[in-house]
């Protein structure tokens, strides 16, 4: 079965670049404004959106993604709104992947296959649970795999060769590399060893490799995208929002514009890369 | 739902993958799972390692004080006119609580692992007190996560960990309070994984935590089976004792599952009422999946987390150890709840009538020792936990009383 996202790295891969993956927050700050950036993204250069589920207790998350989450639970937010706007999405774009990102719990109460079964429906790609190790795969990775939707494992510094096998046995879609021991919106690594890590987990799998954490612009995105399948972004996009809205924290006029410009910034560095590399 | 198979032993949980029943697990980011691995393969050998088992032997009679004493609590036991209660003093030793016993346990076992680096986190304080104490007794360095909330409510305890050593982190993020403090340890944890041991306070946590930690605590039962027979030549007929994360009780209950004769009660905190604010995961929550494992907790109809209320600082997390959770609905233990108003009438009973001032926490288990001794005939033998001393609560209580110190 080939879904949105083995589609799209295949397109990637057939064009000789990297892509880009931009994580934003369902309802962050509002819904209205959540659902333009969410429309607006395509266009400005995302080849992959990931959908931040937000939750209360988000315990890999830095303060900028656990802030934008509490801003979303605070107007209303709720899983079924998140697949909602999904679903909206989709009626005017059927390309895009779209990974749902977040924590289990949410999906737990729920309720696994009712949410499996809307997910699909809303036209999700993907998901990424942070809280669910292969340790636990029977709860939602197994089913969802049934359900047709890729589970994308996240792989860290910390996984060896020896745990490797382990995190890719079910991860479909890509592999979502880690760059740092640590929480989003940390520290920038050093993306020369970012490289080297790729180059590891590929000796164990023929799925893409997107790497993540600590990428805050496009000269970072470009130095990621010489040796990645996809670069993603995530804290970056929630900080430019978050310097967009208002003091009562509300968006302004200018807030939609300063995701997609950012976007469309680290965008040109990731297009870019492997040109300059040549 | 179909009623869990009653299992031929109580004590035998966990299996392999750290469940209790459907409770427990590793629900952890992939950063932390080789962590928790290599913990798990290291207390497997420690605990059969009569090395590491003596030194904590030694530790526990000559640094915390062990074995504490079993009290016949004469005056409240003729103040309720019915059961014989005794009292299990933890409360007597070294940093005024249980948690001791626990801490003691791991912070030998971060030495075996070559860990210098302790985080933990702390709602009230005590287990960052005991956290400190040992840090200091084996020269590691320590760093306590504490809401910003309760940095301000616990200033007495926030001064002695800092007297100890401790580096304490006000944490800012999500409602400051415990839970928290336990996302802000775990993202400490995430990102300083290799030099780093996490002592976590209490049951809960991804496997290993609720095993080993009550495993560490188990000393409280089995001490007071030893001088229980001893003093009475038999065993209790009833134990009870709060439930937060449930570590106290936990220790007090597990070497005593497997006795059909003994009827345990754990005591939530009902905070304002389980139809109000309050903290009793059990009585009023539902199953569901935070730090690592699956168990009972308080949330909305979306899953989201909220936040626990009680009078009491060490009670106030929302959700509790996974093994409590299966013993719920297994049926071994029975959940009771007492609201803040009971636990401040019995804080001030026990004072008076006792000599002994109780912490908030254990002051719950004694407002339903109130309502179960007297349905008791007198030959029934009931044991309270009193697993800390209420020193730290006095400025609060004086509040709440309107007198002004």
């Amino acid at each position: 079965m080939i879904t949105r996202l083995d589609a799209r790295f295949a397109d990637l891969a057939a064009r000789g670049r990297a892509g880009l993956v931009t994580y934003v927050m369902a309802g962050d700050p509002d819904r209205e404004t959540a659902r333009a950036i969410l429309k607006g993204l395509p266009a400005a250069g995302a080849d992959v959106i990931e959908f931040g589920m937000p939750f209360t207790d988000p315990m890999a998350d830095g303060p900028s993604i656990q802030a934008a989450g509490l801003r979303a639970l605070a107007g209303g937010q709720t899983l079924r709104k998140t697949l909602e706007d999904i679903a909206w999405f989709r009626q005017s774009d059927a390309a895009t992947p779209i990974v749902l990102m977040g924590y289990y719990n949410p999906i737990y109460i729920y309720g696994v296959d009712a949410f499996l079964a809307d997910a699909k429906a809303a036209g999700v790609d993907g998901l990424i649970v942070v809280d669910l190790p292969p340790e636990e795969d029977s709860e939602l990775c197994l089913p969802a795999l049934k359900a047709g939707l890729n589970f994308i494992r996240l792989a860290t510094p910390t996984t060896d060769d020896k745990r490797l096998p382990t995190v890719l046995g079910n991860t479909s879609g890509f592999v979502y590399y880690v760059s740092i021991t640590g929480i989003t919106g940390a520290a920038t690594p050093d993306f020369g060893k970012t490289a080297e890590a790729v180059a590891r987990i590929k000796r164990h799998t023929d799925l893409p490799v997107a790497v993540g954490f600590g990428v805050k612009n496009a000269e970072h995105a470009g130095a990621v995208a010489r040796g990645a399948d996809a670069v993603v972004v995530g804290s970056a996009l929630i900080e430019v929002l978050k310097g967009s809205l208002d003091a009562e924290g509300r968006a302004t006029a200018g807030s939609v514009a300063a995701v997609t410009g950012l976007v469309s910034s680290i965008a040109s560095g990731v297009r870019e890369a492997r040109k300059a590399a040549e | 739902m179909n009623a869990p198979l009653k299992p031929n032993s109580f004590r035998s949980g966990p299996d392999e993958n750290g469940r209790f029943g459907i409770y427990g697990g590793r629900f952890v980011a992939e950063t932390l799972m080789p962590n928790i691995l290599e913990l798990e393969a290291a207390y497997r050998e420690a605990r059969k390692d009569p090395a590491y088992l003596a030194e904590m032997e030694g530790h526990r009679t000559h640094f915390i004080g062990r074995p504490s004493p079993l009290y016949f609590a004469e005056r409240l036991t003729n103040h309720f006119g019915g059961a014989k209660i005794y009292l299990k003093r933890e409360e007597l030793n070294h940093t005024g609580s249980h948690k001791v016993n626990n801490v003691l346990g791991q912070i030998l076992l971060a030495r075996r692992m070559g860990k210098k680096r302790i985080i933990a986190e702390t709602g009230a304080g005590q287990h960052g007190v005991a956290t400190a104490t040992l840090c200091a007794r084996f020269g590691l360095e320590c760093i306590v996560y504490m809401g910003a909330v309760d940095v301000a409510r616990q200033a007495p305890n926030v001064f002695r960990m800092k007297m100890l050593g401790a580096t304490v982190v006000p944490v800012q993020s999500g409602a400051k309070t415990l839970k928290d403090a336990m996302n802000e340890a775990l993202r400490d944890w995430v990102t300083n994984v290799d030099t780093t041991f996490y002592c976590i306070g209490t049951v809960a946590g991804p496997h290993p935590y609720p095993a080993m930690v009550r495993d560490f605590q188990s000393v409280i039962g089995e001490e007071t089976r030893e001088q229980m027979l001893e003093r009475e030549g038999r065993l209790p007929d009833s134990l009870i004792a709060c439930v937060g994360g449930g570590s106290n009780a936990i220790g007090l209950f597990h070497p005593f599952l497997d006795e059909p004769s003994v009827e345990i009660y754990g005591v939530e905190a009902a905070g304002h009422g389980l139809d109000n604010l309050h903290a009793a995961s059990i009585s009023g929550g539902k199953p569901g999946v935070l730090h690592g494992n699956r168990t009972y907790l308080l949330m909305d109809a979306d899953g989201q987390i909220q936040e626990g209320h009680s009078i009491s600082a060490g009670l106030d997390y929302p959700g509790i150890g996974p093994e409590h959770s299966w013993l719920n609905d297994i049926g071994r233990v029975t959940y009771l709840s007492a609201t803040d108003d009971e636990a401040l009438e019995a804080f001030q009973l026990m004072s008076k009538v006792e000599g002994i001032i109780p912490a908030l926490e254990c002051a719950h288990a004694l407002a339903k020792v109130g309502e179960l001794a007297p349905t008791k005939p007198k030959d029934h033998i009931m044991v309270m936990n009193l697993s800390g001393r209420g020193d730290k609560d006095v400025p609060q209580v004086a509040e709440l009383l309107g007198t002004q110190l």
